[in-house]
């Protein structure tokens, strides 16, 4: 079934009668040579550049829950490129590249809208990094321009500029960043995987990884066992209990971020807003809702759920930056677990055991990465080589001190990201 | 959540700063290889159920507490002073 404008005005005037199902519930077989655990954004995408990129569809998603589940059905939906680092720098622009033409390549919207995203800044010293930050973002490939206070205000007046602890004094805007609809992004990727043969198989958790020799040879799941040469885990905040099944200890620590949505209201703010100085950032979906965020709790958690401190924060942190959402009234807020790395950047790898890969430490910036990283361990998993542009992406890199990527430049500990 | 000191009594999670595991107060030797520091530094449990975090009570009395907690409710379970060994 493809998506058209004629389609769709065809089964608006038939009853909608001839719209079918999205993806097949197939039953597991005994044996693939690729199973991927893990049904959300990462891993469906893996699933479809498996079969689109390397031809291979003898593969399998296992999923414990329904696909899309996760992280991937309640994040803040923002994608951007605007990394400093090598590692990150080319791997967030190849995955914004592919943002760009993946509606065409699924024939599915997901509302890609690039309205751009603005980093604000608020003192010489945060102004003179977002130059440095831009200037990298330029010589990936990327664009990033410098604002300052009077284009700034062109573009977003209502923010409290004379804010007594951090002025507005301008802002980084990059802007091919913007939003897409997250849940779209799932299907769509499902949708393209399954197409190609792909089996996509949902309440399939699995329980065990067994392997003989030093080689991965299959997993147990709730749904029996299943033979496999190479298992892929993806499963974010997940990847510790996952990874612990085949008797490895990760550089990850599990933590809550909370997210927030208000009543729906009339276009207001048209372009996605970081202040970074007060933890807060925010944007308005399709619908009008305004959605915005700030920083993790800062406690290892698996609630799914956060605490007060961080709601009241991230409350004050808006009122503070623009005094007019005082009116909105909040409708919802939701917690989702964040594989946290020590340095604040992923990992997409081989370990230790052949024919096991791994993607996780996503930290609370998977939701961008989902294309690059379907893509670059899709890559990885079908020729045992890294994609040029996830190589730093290393697991040992803790260990070995080799190729830390700290955009933040705290220092490579757990607690710090 | 509020975390219940063992000298200021039950205070709001506000007042403690987070170090993370526990493991924190086991430091290996200097020369114990890059395995050891490794497991020190980066490797985690990361446990989805009980779990012991070296909190500070940074806006009280400055100690540094070992916390026994449930990842997936939030509760507290056990609080102890880590000068007084507790592991």
């Amino acid at each position: 079934m493809r998506f058209s404008g004629l389609r769709v005005l065809k089964e608006g005037l038939t009853g909608n009668r001839g719209w079918t199902a999205h993806w097949r519930d197939p039953e597991p077989k005994p044996a693939y040579d690729i199973l991927i655990i893990g049904g959300g954004g990462h891993g469906l995408a893996t699933a479809y550049y498996l079969a689109q990129v390397h031809g291979l569809r003898n593969v399998a998603v296992l999923e414990k829950g329904y696909l899309g589940g996760g992280n991937i059905g309640r994040n803040t939906t923002i994608v951007r490129a605007n990394y400093g680092l090598p590692g990150n720098s080319e791997f967030y622009s190849h995955s914004l590249s592919l943002w760009e033409g993946l509606e065409q390549e699924l024939n599915f919207n997901v509302m890609q809208s690039q309205r751009g995203v603005l980093n604000l800044f608020h003192s010489d010293g945060q102004r003179d990094a977002y130059v440095r930050r831009g200037n990298a973002m330029v010589n990936q490939g990327d664009d990033a321009i410098l604002l300052d206070r009077d284009g700034l205000r062109k573009r977003v007046p209502y923010l409290d500029f004379d804010n007594g602890r951090f002025p507005v004094q301008g802002a980084l805007y990059h802007p091919r960043g913007g939003t897409a609809r997250h849940d779209a992004v799932a299907w769509g990727f499902a949708r393209g995987a399954d197409s190609r043969g792909i089996d996509l198989i949902q309440n399939c958790e699995v329980t065990g990884i067994d392997v003989a020799n030093g080689a991965v040879t299959g997993v147990q799941t709730s749904r029996g066992a299943i033979r496999a040469k190479k298992v892929g885990i993806v499963v974010a905040g997940r990847s510790s209990q996952v990874a612990a099944m085949a008797g490895m200890r990760l550089p990850i620590e599990s933590h809550v971020l909370q997210a927030f949505v208000t009543e729906g209201l009339k276009p207001v703010i048209d372009t996605v807003v970081t202040y970074g100085m007060g933890h807060f950032y925010i944007s308005q979906s399709d619908k009008g809702g305004l959605v915005f965020g700030g920083d993790i709790d800062m406690y290892a958690s698996y609630a799914a759920r956060g605490n007060l401190p961080a709601v009241e924060h991230v409350m004050e942190a808006g009122m503070a930056l623009m005094p007019m959402i005082g009116k909105a009234r909040v409708l919802r807020s939701w917690g989702g677990i964040m594989d946290m790395s020590p340095d604040g950047s992923p990992i997409i790898d081989k370990t230790g055991i052949d024919g096991l890969y791994l993607n996780c430490g996503w930290c609370y910036g998977g939701f961008k990465a989902v294309p690059g990283s379907g893509d670059c361990f899709a890559h990885l998993l079908a020729t045992g080589r890294p994609h040029p542009a996830a190589a730093r992406f290393r697991l040992d890199r803790f260990r070995t001190g080799v190729g830390i990527m700290d955009e933040e430049g705290t220092g490579a500990q757990h607690n710090l990201h | 959540m509020r975390i219940t000191c063992p000298l200021c009594g039950a205070r709001d999670r506000r007042e403690f700063y987070y170090r993370g595991a526990a493991l924190a107060l086991e430091r290996p030797a200097p020369d114990a290889g890059e395995q050891a520091w490794d497991d020190y530094l980066f490797l985690r449990e990361n446990p989805a159920g009980e779990t012991r975090d070296l909190w500070y009570h940074a806006n009280g009395c400055g100690a540094w507490l070992v916390v026994r907690r449930d990842t997936r409710s939030h509760a507290v379970l056990e609080v102890r002073l880590a000068g007084e060994g507790a592991q």
